[in-house]
Order: structure tokens, then sequence, then C-alpha cells
């Protein structure tokens, strides 16, 4: 029984039976994970039992709470679908081939042709042929060729989280950026108040860090981190305002200077709130791959069961019947693949 | 094995309904009737299916208090809850995919036309067959 993960034809990995992916490259990640780990550990190990003692329990619940946020969002950054977009079938190449949905003639073949849309903004959007998934790029969605896949509201690929960061896990990475600052903050400043209460009480400062020198790893480790981790989440509140992605700002697609005329971002809502608000609490959709339903030969078109299409006869169920051996009659007692499809299509357990 | 999933033979023409981007990312359908329809079906009614499939999905995509506090629980829990319910936007889609399933059965498989969930493509495109050998 092969299922739908096994034969995508992106570059990514997949665990757990297809429910969760990663990115093809995860060495990054790892190492990311082993550094707030291993920082974390020391913080708990050598700072909070004097820091406990002498100031409060709450610190290392604080801190245990961090640790955890940080820990559950870059898991879930990195081992949801950013949004992934299906290739096309050979049918739906077919029919874009043949139809004149785009300005180019016929004649033009699918990667020289592009489809113009006007925004109710004013703005045309060019929409171009992804020659690798087959499909014209809807607004926002770019090829990834770390992923080779087309994702949705493509951000970045971002190696610390092995992933890229689309639309249905950037409010995760942007969650992780906000709580691995507030851990690298926190640590930071109990590192320093922990050398200074241990100075207090020893006769030298030399004395307190030979006590703990774990806390200078620790400080220097964070202050090296703190640097790029909140800068980056700078950057993010500020891209999040203007509902600009990452790839948009390099590409300053959005630069009302250049054409003269004010062109408004056609899809910001109008104020930097509804923007947050829509970016880190909107809808999200469902992961658009099937990736735990069960490969069938017809899985790719379409899938007609002959009791809903009342005795039509489909070629690719004429080809099932020739592979089974079976005489023509069989389809009165239907094998439907879509309705198995249906139950597949809504798991309970799609973590992704 | 491609060469079996032709676009037009004796039996059946596929055509596709793409995506109107006009308004922004948000799922919408282009609500005009296809040319290789005609004749088939009213065109009222098949914009009017458009239609409803389009606005289940407006719902889905709509910025409400309920997604509000959906997203807010999901995250104090640690997303756990994810693994309890269904999010709004996937009940939405389930609509629509059931509204799909009533219609094809009730008024477009009589005219020899069945439309596919768009979730199947990955809400890029409504996939519409038509077959001929019914006639």
């Amino acid at each position: 029984m092969v299922k739908q993960w096994e034969i995508l034809e992106s570059k990514n990995r997949f665990y757990c039976d297809g429910r969760c992916l990663t990115g093809r490259d995860i060495g990054v990640f790892i190492f990311a994970l082993i550094l707030i780990t291993i920082t974390s550990g020391l913080f708990f190990g050598f700072d909070c039992p004097y820091l406990t003692y002498r100031l409060s329990p709450a610190v290392p619940v604080f801190a245990a709470i961090l640790f955890l946020s940080v820990i559950c969002f870059i898991f879930r950054t990195a081992c949801s679908d950013p949004g992934i977009l299906p290739r096309a079938t050979p049918d739906e190449v077919l029919y874009l081939e043949r139809s004149n949905i785009t300005s180019s003639p016929q004649s033009v073949a699918l990667p020289g042709r592009t489809i113009e849309v006007q925004m109710h903004t004013g703005h045309v959007i060019q929409l171009k042929f992804c020659s690798t998934c087959k499909i014209f790029r809807p607004p926002r969605v770019s090829h990834c060729s770390l992923c080779d896949a087309c994702i949705a509201n493509f951000d970045h690929h971002c190696p610390w989280v092995g992933n890229c960061v689309g639309l249905r896990n950037y409010r995760y990475f942007y969650s992780f950026l906000m709580s691995l600052s507030f851990l690298c903050i926190y640590i930071l400043a109990f590192n320093i108040i922990n050398i200074v209460l241990r100075a207090q009480d020893k006769p030298s400062f030399a004395d307190a860090i030979r006590d703990t020198p774990a806390t200078i790893v620790e400080a220097l480790i964070c202050f090296f981190s703190i640097w790029s981790v909140l800068g980056l989440w700078g950057y993010h509140t500020y891209l999040i305002c203007r509902s600009v992605t990452t790839n948009e700002d390099i590409k300053d697609t959005w630069n009302t200077s250049r054409r003269g005329a004010h062109m408004k971002n056609p899809f910001s809502r109008g104020n930097p709130c509804l923007n947050c608000f829509a970016a880190l609490c909107g809808p999200l959709p469902p992961s658009f791959l099937n990736l735990r339903a069960i490969v069938t030969p017809d899985n790719n078109n379409i899938n007609m069961s002959p009791t809903r299409m009342m005795n039509t006869i489909n070629i690719d169920e004429t080809r099932q019947y020739q592979l089974d051996d079976n005489n023509y009659q069989r389809h009165s007692s239907p094998v439907p693949p879509h309705s198995d499809r249906q139950q597949n299509r809504y798991p309970s357990y799609d973590y992704v | 094995m491609e060469d079996t999933t032709r676009l037009t033979n004796d039996h059946s023409i596929k055509l596709f309904i793409q995506r109107d981007y006009s308004e922004g990312t948000a799922v919408k359908f282009q609500e005009r009737f296809p040319a290789e329809l005609e004749g088939r079906i009213d065109r009222q009614e098949f914009i009017e299916i458009l239609r409803d499939i389009n606005r289940f999905f407006a719902d889905a995509e709509a910025l409400s208090c309920t997604t509000f506090m959906e997203n807010c629980c999901t995250c104090l829990t640690g997303y756990l809850l994810l693994l309890c319910m269904p999010t709004h936007y996937e009940k939405c889609v389930k609509r629509a995919a059931k509204y799909i399933d009533e219609k094809n059965e009730s008024v477009l498989n009589p005219h020899g036309i069945f439309m596919v969930d768009p979730m199947e493509k990955g809400l890029r495109c409504i996939e519409v067959c038509i077959t001929n050998a019914h006639r």
C-alpha cells in the first residue's frame, strides 16, 4: 500500500507515516535545537538552584515555560507543511495549453505565457508559469529550489528550522522568534543577576565566576545570538504590519516611489493592527497535499465511481477491468475510489 | 502510463475552473460559465453552484472572533487542541465538499457532468468532467 507522501515529487523528508514533513537539509535545524537545549539545560542546572534559593522559585518556572514554548514553536514550524501546492496533472497541463486564459496565442509554449490579473486596487499582476510544478503560480506563490515545490505565500527558506516558511507556518515561525528572543533576554538577564548576587556573597568577582563557569558560557551564547534573533523578530514584526513577505521585501515588489504613482500593497488590509491580526490569528487552510491517502491508479485522474455516473464508461475504469482480467459487468459491484479518498481526505490525525 | 489521461477521448472532456485572484489570495473561483457546458446545463444554475462554493470558502477565510478565539486557544494548549477538534476552515471545506456531492447527485450527474472537490487539487481549480457517452 503506497501512500501519497511516498511518491511526492518535492525534496521534503517525511516522518510518522506522512504526518510530519521537513525540508531536505535538517543539519542546521538539529544544531539550533542542540544549542537551545544545551544553553537552557546549563541555565536550569547551574543558575536556577542558586536563583531559586536566593530570589524565588518563579525564576525556573518562567524559564521552563519559555523553553517549552520555544521547543513547541520550532517543531511546529519545522514539521508542518508550509503550504506546498500540488503539481498539475497531465490533464490540467493539456487544458492550459489549449485554453485562452493567457494573453498569448496557443502557438507559444506554456513556459512563455503569463496570466494577467487585474487586482481591485488597480495593480496588474503577472502570473508566471512554473516549469517544474506545471502551474501558473498564483500571487505570492514562489518556487523554492531547496524544497523543489511551489509554496503559498512564500516568505523564505529558513535553514534554522530546516523548512520553508510560508502560508501555513509563518505564524509559528514568528512565535518561535518571539519566544526565543524572550528566552535569550531572560537567560542573559538572570545570568548577570546570578553573577552579581554571587559577587556580593563572595570576596571577589572572579570567585563568583569560578563558582558558576557555565553562566559565562550561557551569557556568551545568548549575547551573540540575541542580536540576530531580536533583529529578525523586529524585522518580521515590521513585515507583518505592512503585510509584506520577505520575498516581496527583497524584490521590492510594492515600492511606491518606483512608478511615481502611489501603489498600495493589494494584500494589505489597510491598518497595521488588522494586518497583524490576519497574519497571526487569521484562518489557516488545511494542508493542500493529501499525504496519507493511498495511491490508486486513478489518483491523478478524476475518480468517478460507476454508481455516480450511472452507467457511463470511463477509460480508466476500463483499464482497471482489463488489469483485473474480469469481464465488463464488474462495474455493478463497484469499488468507489472516490469515496475512499473522501474518507482519507480528513483523517483525524493530520498533524501536518 | 500518462497516455491514458488524455483530455478528450470518446468518453469524456475535462475542464478546469480557475481561481479568481482579483480580490487577493483568498479562495474564490471564477464565476464564469465554460463554453463546453453550453446546452448541457442552465447557465444560471451552474454559476449559482459556483457562487455557493465561493460562499463556503469566503466563510472559511473570514476574519472573525471565532477564528481569533480558536487560534488563541490552540496556541495556549500547545496545539494539542488540534488533535481533538477540526478547525473552522476544515469544517467549511467539509461543508463545501458535501455540497458538491449533493449537487453532483441531484443536478450535475443527470446531465453527464461531474464536479471534483477543489480540495483534491489543492484549492487551485475545480475540475469538471463531462461525458459524451451518456448522450
